[in-house]
């Protein structure tokens, strides 16, 4: 890679050994995929908690610490698996909670902002179009990059931490222009009437695209997507597709036309998604008898204007004796909430509103066995993706229906 | 003992020599690894049930998000994870994670390998080179 002064200098150890390993490791990850020089970055959000990172993640924090690193950019991090206010309801374990607190001193040792949500776009730093940043949580790259036209690559934990002690990140993949060009057409026939749906898009898109360097357009026939569908349609598309960037036809910034979104790329597939592909998904694990006693709102978590749709829904009733319902959101949307009066609704419907979190962090393969839950119904298809692997049955249903299944213990 | 190579399109890390688990699935730590184990867990998987430790994951491409990023570190320093990853398509959390916790990576591995190799069998895995090598064709 092709060095400034100011990077050279990084790696002569001008800013500290941290400062001169991140970039080291950065180079090394940069001469992998080709990148020819560095590009600043303006805002960083990581991804790191106990559950995914256990002690060797905090060995390996403790170092940077130890090494005198600090973030000289703007870093935030995402989700955390812990609820504390809310731990000792949920079961969670003693070991999980003290290693959480571990890793939130050291990350603040390192400057980085314990903001604990994976809607920054929504709540936190809302990059312009073109800029570069490096993002960690794949949902979060994905809006980026479709939606508001900003520039990162998935940035795991260790590599977005080096990107905040350097200031940069290897210019390749989706910071520069050919990475971003449509490869695949997709005509979406289907009526889109809930976040469930676009969800369900991701999906079936997901899975036909599937491939990090693959950029679906989506030629959305029936559907007038709010942000926070487009939300789950990125949330959702990462998560089935390993995808990190979408373009909608005359609604997304890169792609006023189908021409300048594919930019003459060599398209992979060209497909149409039926109102039975839609159906399709929707149908997936439903079971022959209706009993469900967990229903779920996460995977991203919520925004206020989520919230506030629950509540309207619920019209003042409360959920069934049986059941569980699980709200996250961030500190920010809970606040938000409060003012409201959202929050003391969703409280009074019977809901546990977690901040800070998202449920399929929290450690649910214990919390199945805490509570013997196995059905989790939900209108979040990342959710649904993620959650098989922890032994639970998922329903992806729309918001209106988890409501009702809530509010009755049967599956709508 | 005939030596079966090949080549591949990017590498990062040292050589080394270890049994390859071959999975004909893309591959997510968070979805499929009991990570505290070091096992394959996802239910209907292939290779469930299948240690990793000290495995060379010889695998088609990967789903799914930043897990990888620590994940491959927390499973080294708990002595269950694997020790070098080849892979048909790669995204860059796997690279990142694979550069943080020291363990050697490549992609674009001539998909002739996932006929050839067979599960167990031993493999010399050279990123500099760019070079998968099935050392033991027993």
């Amino acid at each position: 890679m092709r060095l400034s002064d100011v990077e050279q200098a990084i790696r002569d150890g001008a800013r500290g050994e941290a400062a001169r390993r991140s970039l080291e490791q950065q180079i090394a990850v940069g001469d992998f995929f080709g990148a020819e020089h560095f590009v600043e970055v303006s805002n960083v959000h990581m991804m790191g908690d106990y559950e995914v990172m256990g002690d060797a993640g905090c060995e390996y924090l403790r170092s940077l610490v130890d090494l005198g690193a600090r973030v000289c950019v703007q870093t935030t991090r995402n989700a955390q698996c812990i609820e504390y206010d809310c731990a000792a309801r949920l079961r969670q374990s003693s070991d999980l909670i003290a290693g959480e607190m571990k890793v939130r001193r050291l990350l603040g040792e390192l400057g980085i902002s314990l903001v604990d949500t994976c809607i920054n776009y929504q709540s936190i730093y809302t990059p312009r179009f073109k800029e570069h940043v490096a993002w960690g949580d794949t949902g979060t790259v994905a809006y980026a990059n479709s939606v508001l036209g900003a520039r990162t690559n998935y940035e795991s934990g260790p590599a977005a931490i080096a990107a905040g002690i350097t200031g940069r990140t290897p210019a390749y993949g989706f910071h520069l222009d050919p990475c971003r060009r449509a490869n695949a057409r997709c005509i979406i026939e289907a009526d889109l009437r809930d976040i469930a749906d676009w969800g369900a898009v991701g999906a079936v898109v997901g899975e036909r695209v599937r491939g990090y360097w693959n950029v679906p357009l989506l030629e959305v026939r029936r559907g007038n997507p709010s942000p926070n569908d487009l939300k789950h349609l990125a949330a959702s598309l990462a998560s089935y597709g390993s995808l990190a960037m979408y373009h909608i036809l005359g609604l997304t910034p890169e792609a006023p036309t189908f021409a300048t979104a594919n930019g003459g790329r060599e398209l992979i597939a060209e497909f149409t998604v039926s109102q039975a592909d839609i159906d399709r998904v929707f149908a997936q694990g439903t079971p022959a008898d209706g009993n469900v006693n967990l229903v779920v709102f996460t995977a991203p978590q919520l925004s206020l204007v989520e919230m506030e749709r629950i509540v309207q829904l619920a019209a003042g009733r409360k959920i069934h004796s049986g059941s569980t319902l699980l709200v996250t959101t961030n500190a920010m949307n809970k606040v938000a909430a409060q003012q409201t009066g959202a929050l003391a609704a969703l409280e009074a419907m019977g809901a546990m509103v977690l901040q800070g979190t998202c449920w399929y962090i929290m450690d649910p393969l214990e919390m199945r066995k805490q509570f013997g839950w196995k059905r989790v119904v939900t209108n979040s298809a990342k959710l649904v993706n993620i959650i098989k692997a922890h032994g639970y049955e998922p329903v992806l249903r729309r918001t209106e229906d988890c409501v009702e299944t809530a509010i009755t213990g049967k599956l709508s | 003992m005939t030596e079966k190579s090949f080549l591949c399109q990017q590498g990062l890390g040292e050589a080394i020599e270890a049994p390859a688990l071959v999975s004909t699935y893309t591959f997510s730590p968070r979805y499929d690894l009991d990570r505290l184990g070091g096992t394959f867990s996802r239910a209907g998987h292939p290779l469930q049930g299948e240690p990793i430790a000290g495995k060379i994951l010889v695998c088609p491409g990967v789903q799914g998000g930043i897990a990888g990023g620590w994940a491959f570190l927390m499973m080294r320093g708990r002595g269950v994870g694997f020790a070098g990853l080849v892979f048909g398509e790669v995204n860059p959390v796997m690279v990142q994670g694979a550069a943080a916790a020291g363990i050697p990576i490549v992609s674009g591995v001539d998909q002739e390998i996932f006929t050839a190799l067979k599960n167990h069998q031993t493999i010399r895995l050279d990123p500099k080179a760019r070079k998968v090598t099935i050392v033991d064709r027993s």
